[in-house]
């Protein structure tokens, strides 16, 4: 394989421990009294842009927070359940940073940059610490101090947790610091907005192109930096455990101005969620990993075993991931569980009305702990399932069906945070860099968090200091030409006046991803991948419907334009997948396997980051690599059985 | 299954609005009410016509989002869950449905259900939080605290600020959703320093939003899909009182 230039990752000299200490200290400063000179503009307040705004607000920065949603609490966020990891050691139980940065790295399947994972393990306590004193209700002892929580299978427990809703509280922490520099005039907020374009002026990232989502007004905001925020891209798979709105235009645009886009086919798929049941459904609901401490997963041994549950014996039932994972059983990690699932599927052993469903039983712990134990453990878990599908799980087995869930790919972004724009800089689940092929339960809140409250209060001012950009305002021919061109997209959109809606088209491109690009991808698949995307995009070119005007809200043309980006980003994210021919993490290629069917890493040809570079529309994006080097966890083979 | 749906549309916040009639079919009982909107919009756009507009987004009751009034109440009859958390089964073949926008002054009608909810976070920029700069915090268990007072504190903070207190109340009161955050800091020792402030400034925003009164009718307690006590509003009150006599 002919090897590219490499990308700088910009990591700094230095023992691993010390790296991000030095780099503070070597970093310039902007002088308080600057401060309030320099405009940074964040979009979206998930926890990686509510925390960022709220930080660079306090430092005395003049901040404008963007987002889609009518208040900046409801960014998707607040969906995260289970907990925040934290290299605390409360527990006495052999956790460390060294430990969180290892766990990472190694669950990652070596695909992650070590000295970015370090550092996320390091700001890790003050994370905890910050959130504590902000009053956020985590879980506690009996003499008061903060419970922790084994989770996804770590040896150590190093989860907090604020019962089910640890996002929620953790974002109504930073929204709560947002709103106090609202309130102290450092932050303007800007809410029901749309970010469409990236304005570059003299090569650097000097403003956006917003859609007023009331009015439908295009509007234009200059600064010195734009930080995106802007969440990760799983509903491109059209169902996932993602809130509807989710999207990756942010992020896609930027892309065609010059930010590369790393590892776009490194996705997660999470094991536990509530199986599909018909063409009208628009999400997939989350059932906590936990389930699989207690629940069984089986399928009938025999294909097309329409018998109940109840009436399949037990020497017909395959209890498979026990039989082939005896070490770990119903535990293994998360991609494992999803592909099994999928495989027993496909051999059409699969159950329910689709026959894409696992069976979760919990009767056996019933029987052994009581029905009353396991109330106390699932008890609200069993009856939102419950709800939803009119089952009752104390009764029948759950069904359970693997749904896209995060993605571990993202902009790229050198140690400091920016991206291949100058004064580009994308956070928390919008860059690529800590969480490798596969991230670990729990980690997603702690990235979140680092990189606004503890990592770009720093990197940013080390960016304005020595860069001193130049006085920009939104009369320059830039801000013109950009939001042209965003006005003339959002014509052609409306222009089209056919009969296909923008769900109907996203619907048929996420059945395309989940089958070709979802789980398990063989080169056939991804191949044919790359001809169908293609089509159902001349399709919705020709003939997508949008009712209504511009100048309105507008349902319909916001969704429009986010499922035209999403048409691209899928055809990027096939054409990763079917050039790294290994399997990683959540990637995995059928055709790299080893003796026993399970994932083969390739470390002499894929231990790299594989970047993506826009050449032009229509034209073949080029693959860029940033080489990986693993000093400390040296790769080895994840092995559960 | 096939429902007979009346739903408040108006084209702006000065426009007039009304009751239109549709009807949905061939509903899956297991569709959430969402999905079933979703599908009458999908037939509205196919037709030419202009959607119904409404909010969502995680569809998964915690992002505070949705929130429509059914059948005259906010989150619909079945209580302790948010719009999007009902699904199809639990309604008739042939019922008939209103579906109306959460009204009150302070949350001015955007389009058909939607309402701008900002004056919440107008409330929230006066005293919802604990004042503390990222980078100044000590350690995280220096602070022992008791185990009833963080579940207290945890149900005071599990609002999801949806708005449904504010709609379902005869007074467009505000009381339940500043009540909660007001009590959840009463709980823990965060925050003390601001405690009257906190209180003082965060009801006077309220009132001057334009939110009405509590008269204690307890409808947003009824309705609260995160099932917060109305005890939080006696706390606040009392927190209120107390700040004016010792600041």
């Amino acid at each position: 394989m002919i090897k590219k230039p490499t990308l700088d990752a910009k990591i700094p000299e230095g023992p691993i421990s010390e790296k991000w200490t030095n780099h503070k200290f070597n970093m310039k400063l902007v002088n308080p009294a600057n401060k309030r000179k320099h405009e940074v503009i964040v979009v979206g307040t998930g926890l990686a842009g509510a925390s960022a705004a709220a930080s660079l607000g306090e430092l005395g920065y003049k901040v404008k927070s963007f987002c889609i949603q009518d208040s900046p609490r409801r960014a998707h966020s607040v969906a995260a359940q289970g907990g925040i990891n934290a290299a605390k050691n409360y527990q006495n139980d052999g956790d460390s940073v060294y430990r969180l940065f290892y766990d990472t790295v190694k669950g990652g399947d070596f695909r992650a940059r070590e000295a970015n994972v370090h550092r996320l393990a390091e700001v890790s306590n003050s994370i905890i610490d910050q959130c504590v004193a902000q009053g956020v209700p985590f879980a506690r002892e009996y003499g008061g101090t903060l419970s922790n929580r084994s989770f996804g299978g770590a040896q150590v427990s190093r989860t907090f947790y604020a019962r089910g809703q640890t996002g929620q509280q953790l974002l109504l922490g930073a929204y709560g610091a947002l709103m106090r520099q609202v309130d102290a005039g450092t932050v303007e907020l800007f809410t029901r907005r749309e970010m469409l374009d990236v304005v570059i002026v003299d090569g650097k990232a000097r403003g956006i192109i917003v859609r007023n989502l009331v009015s439908g007004e295009l509007e234009e905001y200059a600064a010195d930096a734009v930080l995106l925020c802007t969440g990760g891209y799983s509903t491109v798979f059209y169902l996932s455990t993602n809130a509807v709105n989710c999207n990756a235009t942010a992020a896609w645009r930027c892309y065609k101005k010059g930010a590369h886009f790393a590892n776009p086919c490194f996705t997660q798929i999470h094991p536990t969620c509530i199986p599909r049941f018909g063409e009208t459904q628009s999400k997939l609901t989350l059932m906590s990993e936990s389930l699989r401490n207690d629940g069984r997963v089986w399928v009938p041994k025999k294909k097309k075993d329409d018998r109940k549950p109840i009436d399949i014996p037990e020497e017909e039932r395959d209890y498979y991931l026990e039989t082939k994972y005896p070490a770990f059983g119903n535990l293994v990690p998360r991609d494992i569980a999803s592909r099994n699932a999928e495989e027993v599927c496909v051999q059409g052993r699969g159950v329910g009305p689709t026959g894409y469903a696992v069976y979760l039983d919990f009767a056996d712990a019933i029987n052994r702990l009581g029905k009353d134990v396991i109330a106390a453990r699932y008890g609200n878990l069993f009856a939102m399932y419950h709800e939803i599908t009119g089952d009752d799980p104390y009764e029948t087995p759950m069904m359970i069906y693997p749904a896209p869930h995060y993605t571990m790919g993202g902009l790229w972004v050198d140690y400091n945070l920016m991206t291949t724009i100058d004064g580009l800089f994308a956070l928390g689940e919008a860059n690529f860099s800590d969480h490798g092929a596969n991230r670990l339960g729990a980690s997603a809140l702690m990235q979140g968090l680092a990189d606004g409250y503890f990592v770009i209060p720093y990197t940013l001012g080390n960016y304005l200091a020595t860069e001193k950009p130049a006085p920009v305002n939104t009369n320059a021919p830039e801000f013109t030409e950009a939001r042209k061109q965003v006005s003339q997209g959002i014509k052609d959109l409306m222009n089209i006046k056919g009969k296909t809606t923008a769900d109907e088209i996203h619907r048929q491109l996420g059945d395309i991803m989940i089958e070709k690009v979802g789980m398990s991808r063989s080169e056939e698949g991804l191949k044919e991948a790359l001809e169908e995307i293609p089509k159902i995009r001349k399709k919705f070119y020709e003939d997508l419907c949008i009712p209504g005007d511009t100048k309105d809200y507008n349902k319909e043309l916001e969704k429009a334009a986010r499922v035209a980006d999403f048409l691209e980003l899928g055809e990027l994210m096939a054409r990763d997948a079917l050039e790294r021919k290994e399997s990683c993490g959540g990637h995995y290629r059928v055709e790299s396997q080893d003796e026993e069917g399970e994932a083969k890493r390739d470390d002499e040809n894929f231990c790299h980051g594989a970047v993506w570079a826009f050449q032009g529309p229509d034209k073949v994006p080029e693959r860029l690599i940033e080489e990986l080097h693993y000093e400390h966890v040296i790769p080895s083979n994840r092995s559960y059985k | 299954m096939k429902v007979n749906l009346k739903i408040w549309r108006q084209a702006g916040p000065d426009a007039p609005g009304k009751l239109v009639d549709y009807s949905v079919e061939n509903i899956d009982p297991s569709q959430s009410f969402l999905e079933m909107l979703d599908t009458l919009n999908e037939q509205l756009v196919k037709s030419g016509q202009e959607p119904v507009a409404f909010e969502s987004d995680c569809r998964e009751g915690i992002c505070g989002n949705c929130g429509l009034v059914i059948n005259g109440i906010a989150h619909g009859s079945k209580g302790g869950c948010t719009t999007c958390e009902i699904r199809m089964r639990q309604y008739n073949d042939g019922d008939t449905i209103t579906v109306e926008p959460f009204r009150a002054k302070a949350f001015t009608l955007i389009k058909d259900l939607v309402v701008n909810r900002s004056a919440f976070d107008r409330i929230m920029s006066k005293g919802g939080y604990v004042a503390m700069n990222a980078g100044s915090a000590q350690d995280a268990n220096l602070q022992p605290i008791h185990q009833d007072a963080a579940e207290a504190a945890m149900d005071a903070a599990a609002c999801i600020g949806c708005g449904a207190c504010v709609a379902a109340c005869p007074n467009a009161s505000a009381s339940l959703f500043v009540g909660a955050k007001v009590s959840q800091y009463t709980w823990l020792p965060q925050g003390q320093v601001e405690r009257s402030t906190r209180a003082l400034k965060m009801v006077k925003q309220m009132d001057s939003e334009g939110f009405g009164d509590c008269s204690n009718h307890a409808e947003c307690e009824a309705v609260c899909p995160k099932e917060i006590s109305i005890a939080n509003i006696s706390r606040m009150r009392r927190e209120f009182t107390k700040a004016l006599f010792t600041r």
